[in-house]
């Protein structure tokens, strides 16, 4: 497959070599020349020492062809346009930003970009689920965050303790597809009594994240 | 008519006197505060530090309310991205954006977005003067 990826900092980098390691044609654009020469010398000539935000640029680089085009510089403002190009100039199938600010989020999605990474977010994720006092927990985002699979902490003070998946008064559009037990992981049926330290896998929509925390946590 | 600009360089801040002087309501941003020194001294409108790419920034400036934002920072993509927000976040009904490269400026106007290239008018502009004959 041939992907391009928009800057040759730490993050384009390291990508490049593990998509260069999994046999696909990479080619990297980045505008500073010393992290171009990096690249070079460390990963061969896969660098283009250019600006990945021109219309030029990204027509010598064959952008037409590509298959999948990735931009993740430290600036918002460069990533999105950069795909914007990718994806109405050139029809890129995919294309992937990286956003900084989780305010632009919202923006990106707007403006079609297929999948967008928002590294504050991810670590603000994953710092949630080490705060053990956190009972909702993001895991994954699904359809373009059209539904979520989240997980819930069932608390001793939980309004669920006790109670059979079949009474639970679960939001609209939610699953709980998964019960993590003290024993093992289960596959809940409509018979099976939720526990307090229980860990519940839940698919749902994003709006409906305030019910499912009324019902399963009482917060 | 209230007019959100973002920008305040020379040409922010003479569309600023402008506008302001045809008694329009202008709000004009810039990230650095010493970019308003540039501002005529009877300027009645409201110089704000800010980031106009910034949704906060801009809620601050008034966008919502706004009756046109025009995007005439330094930065193309900062621009493009400025105005995209005010036309599809904020629904603000004239978006104007100021673009130098050609090739960028005819994407963005297929997509949409009003904009104003100041390489090819420049450059026209040149070649008109230069087709004149010497008088």
């Amino acid at each position: 497959m041939y992907v391009i990826i928009i800057s040759g900092g730490r993050i384009g980098y390291y990508l490049s070599r593990a998509l260069l390691s999994e046999g696909h044609e990479v080619l990297v654009i980045e505008k500073d020349a010393t992290l171009c020469e990096r690249i070079e010398d460390e990963l061969g000539s896969i660098c283009m020492h250019r600006d990945g935000s021109e219309v030029a640029t990204l027509d010598e680089a064959g952008t037409g062809r590509a298959q999948l085009f990735i931009a993740v510089t430290n600036e918002d403002e460069d990533n999105l346009v950069a795909c914007q190009i990718a994806k109405h100039k050139f029809n890129v199938p995919r294309v992937i930003a990286r956003v900084s600010n989780p305010k632009n989020e919202a923006l990106f999605k707007k403006l079609g970009i297929d999948v967008i990474v928002s590294a504050t977010n991810l670590i603000l994720e994953h710092i949630e689920q080490e705060v053990p006092t956190h009972p909702l927990t993001h895991l994954l985002e699904l359809q373009r965050g059209e539904l979520e699979i989240v997980e819930v902490k069932i608390l001793p003070t939980s309004p669920a303790v006790g109670k059979s998946v079949r009474e639970l008064p679960l939001p609209p559009g939610s699953t709980l597809s998964l019960i993590v037990k003290e024993q093992g992981v289960q596959l809940p049926t409509s018979d099976t009594i939720l526990e307090a330290e229980d860990r519940v896998i839940v698919v749902t929509k994003p709006d409906m994240e305030k019910a499912l925390r009324a019902v399963l946590s009482g917060s | 008519m209230k007019v959100v600009i973002m920008g305040c360089g020379r040409v922010g801040a003479q569309l600023a006197a402008w506008l302001d002087n045809e008694k329009h309501e202008v709000t004009i941003l810039d990230i650095n505060p010493r970019s308003f020194a540039r501002l005529i001294p009877t300027f009645k409108g409201i110089a704000l530090m800010g980031d106009g790419t910034d949704e906060d920034s801009l809620r601050k400036a008034g966008i919502e309310k706004a009756d046109a934002f025009v995007a005439v920072a330094p930065d193309d993509n900062g621009n493009i991205m400025a105005a995209q927000i005010a036309k599809h976040i904020f629904n603000v009904p004239k978006v104007i954006c100021r673009i130098y490269d050609p090739l960028r400026a005819e994407l963005y106007e297929s997509l949409g977005l009003e904009v104003v290239s100041p390489t090819t008018v420049v450059a026209q502009l040149l070649k008109g003067k230069l087709a004149k004959k010497v008088k």
